[in-house]
């Protein structure tokens, strides 16, 4: 494996207000490298989704970000309820979210798709009752 | 359009980012839904909301957008007003409500994002 930077955060599951804090880092460390803004913009918003998702679904995870070479990878791990069937939540509009979670703005069934929308790769791994790992990979053309 | 435009037309009072109001936008989108806005637009620069909570201002950020207008007179509070600053957002408020806010603004030549 080449050398790579890590980006290390824990995602507090608890707090909707701070929700995406690991984000907006991300985001500035990405920037503070230099990276065009296109690819900055689809890492941010992928995380973003994700971080969000472990919020409200999964109390809280972690998450790694690394940077290499030819690519950043991000990984969302947490230890939730894991994914049932994963074909139906990749399906856009499907989600399992309630009022509550709608009512903040979220939840319309679109976080999983867009995350694999502005990703080049994209694979989860889910058991359920055990947790749920997301995994990302955009490549820096 | 410039935004201090867009505070006209709308009648809107500046929360924060005064200082950069004569900056120009060319497309704007209206939603309360934030996984929409995340996953229907690009390269819009104003967001039309009736949401408030600072999820707005984290999705305004990580769209690289510049304002957000809150309708229907919501206010944010001061903890998201102070993001919003820190991040170089313009912050407005109008008392219209989403659908004559953004016509009023459609109508005046502000355009709509581009789909992915």
């Amino acid at each position: 494996m080449s050398e790579f930077l890590n980006f290390h955060f824990d995602v507090d599951g608890e707090n909707f207000v701070s929700a995406g804090q690991a984000s907006v880092q991300v985001k500035k460390n990405l920037r503070e490298l230099g990276l065009p803004p296109e690819i900055i913009r689809q890492v941010s918003i992928a995380m973003y989704e994700g971080e969000i998702n472990m919020v409200i679904h999964a109390g809280g995870g972690v998450a790694d970000v690394n940077v290499y070479e030819d690519r950043i990878v991000i990984i969302l791990a947490d230890t939730g309820p894991g994914i049932k069937d994963i074909e139906l939540a990749m399906t856009e509009g499907y989600s399992t979210a309630t009022d509550n979670v709608r009512s903040l703005g979220f939840g319309a069934g679109m976080g999983l798709p867009n995350m694999k929308r502005y990703t080049d790769e994209m694979t989860i791994e889910s058991e359920v009752g055990k947790g749920t790992t997301i995994t990302m990979c955009v490549y820096l053309k | 359009m410039k935004i201090s435009t867009i505070k006209e037309l709308l009648n809107a009072e500046v929360l924060c980012g005064e200082a950069l109001i004569e900056n120009d936008v060319h497309s704007a989108c209206g939603s309360d839904m934030m996984s929409d806005v995340l996953a229907y637009v690009k390269d819009q620069a104003v967001l039309l909301t009736g949401l408030v909570n600072s999820q707005v201002i984290r999705t305004a950020q990580m769209m690289d957008m510049v304002c957000i207008v809150f309708v229907r007179s919501k206010r944010p509070t001061a903890e998201m007003i102070a993001i919003a600053e820190e991040c170089g957002l313009v912050v407005l408020t109008t008392n219209k409500r989403m659908y004559e806010a953004c016509g009023t603004l459609y109508s005046s030549g502000l355009g709509v994002a581009k789909e992915l």
